[in-house]
């Protein structure tokens, strides 16, 4: 059956449109349900038991996903014309539903009622898609179509729409349709955990005065209105707003950042009254603060919110991790804006929202009394960028204590905190596996099971190399040689194993990489596969891909050969045991020999690349020794780094950039490699103040007079340099994977490495690049052809962007779980020791903590007394010093502290720095 | 952007393997020797035959086969935009030979030396599919003209989007930017005379691409025979055999 839609569309150019498009109807489409005897059933999701079948609105599905989600609620018939106007206001909350509905052990059914002959709702004459939005005849077809239910099913099964928009439950209940709002169907399951997870309306304000009035606020805030669209639309025409995405300071969350292209610069936005109820990550209309405003608005952050504590927390390892700008001295007088000359400016509207649930805790506060147990809560969320949201609860003083999710609904202009409601719970607070989870779910890892469709596609076990792999033309045997392995996995032949487009790689290529927690490890690729099959263990055969080079004794290489291989390694060893091997002058066996003959190649390269301007950099990277038991740290230290670490990195790097250059030269558009960028003026600027003030001069020109000034920082005592080289660290932004088709060859640079081309080829057991580069080389060895996606640019872009994403996930997730296992391991050890100084503010100063890798403010007077007039902050010297002149603290001085855990609040653990007074160094 | 729908149905409601809707028309051009209507969805075509007959321009005769010229234009009302395009533009003159080529495999030109047949084919509205519609019109025409022909040459195109080999695509889908691929074939010799793709796909991929399309052609060449034989019984019915 065929209909013809047509409408009207305005091109960009102006001109009108009619626009006529084919609408076929079916009689092919089925009901879904398993026990239905008129229909195919071989695609039914709804339980052949259902007595009720639910018809979703889309405003439920719109605003109570987190309920839908709820394992409570099933039996759900999801209509084609609900997940469209879905997908049209939040891609997000279409992505989820979409996942609900194809998630075997759900029971939601996709019925496609715009294309079946019975429930296919014919648009009004004149109406163009977007009408359809606004509920043109979005309701009518919902209407239609669970008539149709009810008809077809007959009186057996109670069809049920639920819906929250009063004029479609009216026309329904009209029409002899059961209906029901959200709330009455919940309530009516008689399980009073599940109204926690629905929304409210915002309205629905009553009772929140008392939360706010706990709080000892003067003021009231209250946000300008956000601008209407047509308004916003208008005026960013016009070039007075300008639109980006809000960032914010992942250390300061009363400042944010807009990466405008109008104007070609950062605009930023200071306080909460600029950002004016903008999240992290929403798209915004910004207008631009006029000169004079500017510089008054930063002042008056502090007073905005009770200033939160800055925490002891893991030393940044790049400029990523670090805060984005260093507030020195915030509202001291005589205080150098460094940012003045930056546009700044304040959030008129917001045009997409970046919402998603967030972990966190309740703020205590006492039991509220009456109230039919609804209790009105402030949910405080771990991650910082996040305001404080209010929360319902019937279950408070069960939430109390634990670490929780909760949802954000809405934010109007009169309430100083958006709302929100609760979504599950994690655990109890300080539980380590509870935060252990908390970490994971911040950074968006999956770490649960594989699912057996990832599992089916892995090689029966036991394995082993066969003959045909033996066989094989494009494999070269090299169980003759003497192979062998020191610590990472090598480089095994994953992509033999792991095939384009089966729910392996796409589980894989999602993962991104495999997660290192401190206590555990989540991996990219079943176990099979890591621990045995890919794992190149002592006396097994194993395949592998090879890069094989002939160099001369001066370690220069003089040809390079790729091929997939077939090993039998006669050591896997530590880097420890390497390192004893090459130390133990008595052993003179083969392996023995060629470590030592490799470890002289590899530091005649490493010599050869410095020389180039590679920066040798040093990082404050801790190692925990855990309880295998409790799984407690036991101790804790910097990691070391051998000669047989720095070999084994030698000779990746050298394998990776040989493989950069081949896949790079057959697949200029479609290569996958990884560019580090030169650090920016601005990130420098602190620290080059930082170094002025201890008399070193950096010269930032180029890498190669980097790191030829670091050689020549060395001050009073041996750590100083190594010093210098972590604070150099963390003005480095994160290397990034990138497809060769989107930059130009200048761009590919690697200003770390000093490399012009780059890329990761040695680990494919825990990263996915590695996969990738692994299909491009042999692709490009003519062994396979090129897997499809590698024609579309746009999804290798989308792939690059999403192994960078992870990747950095990845990297906060350890950084995170490093820090929860420092506050646990100091819980119940108190402890003196030595720190620097890294920073200078007005009322204390920043430390680092060498040994344990940690950094935090020390505080030289109580918190609150701030500006009281005993300290001077000397911004030329980088010092502060107490006003009579007794004492005095500069950058870099070494100090003695205490630190403890103290519990300021129940529940609520921290790592706290003290002075040891009269320790000073 | 979403082309197939998990459940398995195209923008239009179509399933990944199925065609739009069909129709043709016999006869629709009086003067013509022969002229067909054919519509693929919302894809309108005319064709118009004239000849077998003399030569225009002496200098183009051939003394074995007869010449077979092809011109073919797009109205200004057959796409959304009424814009006036230029006649003869380089997409025209390309589709021109397309058809011409198609044709010429198709006629038996060796029996009708030092003549010259001449085919018109116009869009009347575009919806994706056009060069492939204009060979069906053409093929209708010919055989309405009663040109002797070795077998009926029929066009479909197949595609590939979200990782879904797609028949017959149509405009929207057209202007996703994947990979198009026209066939032509002789339907009982079953020979490809047409094979157009300007994306690039894998090899084995773009097999599946093929044989679908391939399978939409013989679909066509089915439907464009019950129109021929229809329209013999009713030309035998007005003559009263
Ligand atoms: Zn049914």
């Amino acid at each position: 059956m065929l209909q013809s839609k047509s409408f009207v569309r305005k091109t960009k150019g102006g001109k009108v449109l009619k626009v006529v498009r084919e609408h076929y109807l079916r009689d092919d489409i089925y009901c879904g349900a398993s026990f239905c005897k008129a229909c195919d059933s071989s695609t039914a999701r709804l339980s052949s038991t259902a007595a009720t079948i639910l018809i979703v609105d889309t405003n439920v599905v719109l605003n109570q996903i987190d309920l839908l989600e709820n394992p409570a609620i099933d039996d759900v018939v999801v209509l084609s014309v609900v997940l469209e106007e879905v997908k049209n206001k939040n891609l997000g909350v279409y992505n989820r539903v979409r996942a609900l509905c194809s998630n075997s052990m759900r029971k939601f059914f996709v019925f496609s009622n715009e294309y079946h002959k019975d429930t296919y709702v014919k648009a009004m004459a004149g109406e163009s898609p977007n009408d359809r939005n606004d509920r043109g005849n979005g309701g009518s077809a919902i209407r239609v179509a669970a008539q149709w239910y009810q008809n077809h099913l007959g009186q057996g099964t109670h069809v049920l729409l639920i819906t929250n928009d009063k004029e479609n439950k009216r026309k329904a209940t009209e029409e002899g349709i059961f209906a029901e709002t959200v709330e009455s169907y919940v309530k009516s399951l008689g399980l009073p955990g599940l109204l926690d997870l629905l929304v409210h309306p915002s309205s629905e304000d009553v009772g929140m005065e008392d939360v706010e009035d706990l709080r000892p606020l003067k003021r009231k805030v209250i946000y300008t209105e956000h601008k209407p669209m047509s308004e916003i639309t208008s005026g960013l025409h016009r070039g007075i707003y300008h639109q980006g995405k809000l960032r914010v300071n992942r250390y300061n969350p009363f400042e944010a950042y807009v990466g405008s292209e109008s104007i070609g610069d950062e605009i930023i936005v200071y306080g909460r009254a600029n950002m004016n109820r903008a999240f992290d990550g929403d798209i915004v209309a910004v207008e631009l603060l006029p000169q004079d405003q500017r510089h008054e608005k930063s002042l008056s952050i502090a007073d905005e919110e009770d200033e939160e504590e800055e925490d002891v927390h893991l030393a940044p390892s790049s400029a990523d991790a670090a805060p984005r700008v260093t507030n020195l001295v915030q509202g001291s007088a005589g205080d150098i804006n460094p940012l003045s000359s930056r546009p700044s400016g304040r959030v008129v509207g917001i045009i997409k929202r970046n919402w998603h649930s967030y972990c966190g805790s309740l703020e205590p506060m006492p039991m509220p009394a009456g109230n039919g147990g609804v209790a009105h809560a402030l949910f405080v969320s771990k991650d910082r960028r996040i305001p404080k949201i209010r929360i319902q609860t019937r279950q408070l003083g069960n939430l109390l204590d634990k670490r929780i999710i909760v949802a954000v609904d809405s934010w109007d202009c009169l309430s100083r905190y958006p709302s929100g409601h609760y979504v599950r719970t994690i655990g109890e607070i300080g539980d380590r596996d509870t935060e252990s989870e908390v970490v994971l779910i911040e950074n968006d890892i999956d770490a649960r099971p594989f699912s057996s469709q990832v599992l089916a596609c892995l090689p029966p076990l036991p394995w082993s190399v066969s003959s045909p792999d033996l066989a094989n033309p494009i494999r070269q045997d090299l169980r003759h040689l003497c192979v062998f392995s020191v610590d990472p996995p090598d480089i095994a032949d994953v992509t033999n194993f792991v095939h384009p487009g089966t729910p392996l790689d796409d589980e894989a290529a999602q993962r991104g990489t495999s997660v290192y927690l401190v206590e555990r490890r989540i991996d990219m690729l079943p176990k099979p596969l890591t621990e045995d099959i890919c794992s190149l263990r002592a006396d097994v055969e194993r395949l592998a891909f090879s890069v094989i080079w002939e160099m001369t004794p001066e370690a220069e290489i003089i040809s390079t050969r790729y091929t997939k291989s077939v090993i039998k390694s006669c050591a896997a060893l530590s880097y420890v045991e390497a390192q004893a091997r090459m130390d133990d002058s008595r052993l003179m066996d083969q392996v023995t020999t060629d470590l030592r003959n490799m470890n002289a190649l590899a530091k005649m390269m490493r010599l050869r690349r410095i020389a180039r301007g590679a920066l040798t950099l040093a990082s404050a990277e801790v190692k925990f020794q855990i309880d295998t038991e409790t799984h407690d740290p036991l101790d804790i230290g910097m990691y070391q780094i051998r000669e047989a670490n720095q070999m084994v990195e030698e000779l990746m790097l050298a394998a990776n950039v040989s493989v950069a250059e081949k896949i790079l030269k057959h697949f200029p558009l479609c290569s996958l490699l990884r560019r580090h960028p030169s650090p920016t003026k601005e990130i420098l600027e602190p620290l080059l103040r930082t170094a002025a003030a201890v008399g070193i001069d950096l010269d930032v020109t180029s890498s190669k007079a980097l790191a030829d000034s670091l050689d020549r920082a060395v001050g009073d005592d041996p750590y100083f340099n190594k010093l210098i080289r972590i604070l150099v660290t963390r003005c480095m932004t994160q290397a990034v994977y990138f497809c060769s088709g989107d930059l130009s060859p200048p761009e590919f640079f690697h200003y770390g490495l000093a490399a012009a081309l780059y890329t990761h080829f040695t680990s494919p057991i825990r990263r996915y690049a590695d996969v990738i580069v692994h299909r491009l080389l042999a692709a490009s060895l003519g062994i396979y052809k090129l897997p499809d996606i590698f024609q579309d640019r746009a999804q290798l872009t989308s792939i690059s962007d999403n192994l960078n994403y992870r990747h950095r996930n990845a990297q906060m997730a350890s950084r995170a779980s490093v820090e929860l296992h420092t506050v646990i391991y100091f819980r119940k050890r108190p402890t003196d020791t030595e720190a620097r100084i890294v920073k200078i503010r007005s009322n204390g100063f920043i430390v680092f903590v060498p040994k344990y890798g940690i950094e935090g403010p020390v505080y030289l007077m109580a918190r609150g007394e701030k500006g009281g007039g005993e300290w001077l902050v000397d911004e030329q010297q980088q010092k502060v010093k107490k006003i009579d002149g007794s004492i005095s603290y500069g950058v870099l001085q070494t100090v003695r502290i205490h630190m403890e855990v103290v519990e300021p609040q129940p529940n609520r653990p921290k790592l706290q720095l003290t002075l040891d007074q009269g320790h000073v160094a | 952007m979403e082309y197939v729908s998990p459940e398995g149905l195209r923008l239009d409601g179509r399933r990944p393997m199925e065609m739009r809707q069909l129709r043709a028309e016999i006869g629709a051009v009086a003067k013509a020797d022969g002229s067909a209507v054919f519509e693929m969805g919302n894809t309108k075509v005319i064709a118009a035959v004239y000849g077998p007959r003399e030569v225009q321009n002496r200098s183009q005769q051939m003394n074995d086969q007869a010449l077979v010229r092809c011109e073919y234009s797009m109205a200004n009302f057959s796409t959304g935009d009424r814009r006036r395009k230029p006649k003869g533009d380089r997409r025209s003159t390309e589709i021109s030979l397309v058809i011409r080529q198609s044709m010429e495999a198709c006629i038996l030109t060796h029996l009708m030396p030092r003549s010259q047949i001449d085919i018109f084919v116009q869009v009347l509205q575009a919806d994706g599919g056009t060069r492939s519609a204009c060979i069906n019109a053409a093929t209708l025409a010919l055989a309405d003209a009663g040109i002797p022909m070795r077998d009926l040459v029929t066009s479909c195109s197949a595609g590939y989007l979200n990782t879904t080999p797609l028949l017959d695509l149509n405009y929207v889908e057209d202007s996703a930017g994947g990979p198009d691929v026209t066939v032509g074939i002789l339907s009982k010799l079953d020979n490809v005379t047409l094979l157009q793709m300007d994306a690039k796909l894998p090899m084995d991929t773009f097999e599946n691409v093929m044989q679908l399309a391939i399978e939409g052609c013989k679909a066509v060449a089915n439907y464009i025979r019950e129109v021929l034989q229809e329209n013999t019984k009713q030309l035998e019915y007005r003559r009263g055999v």
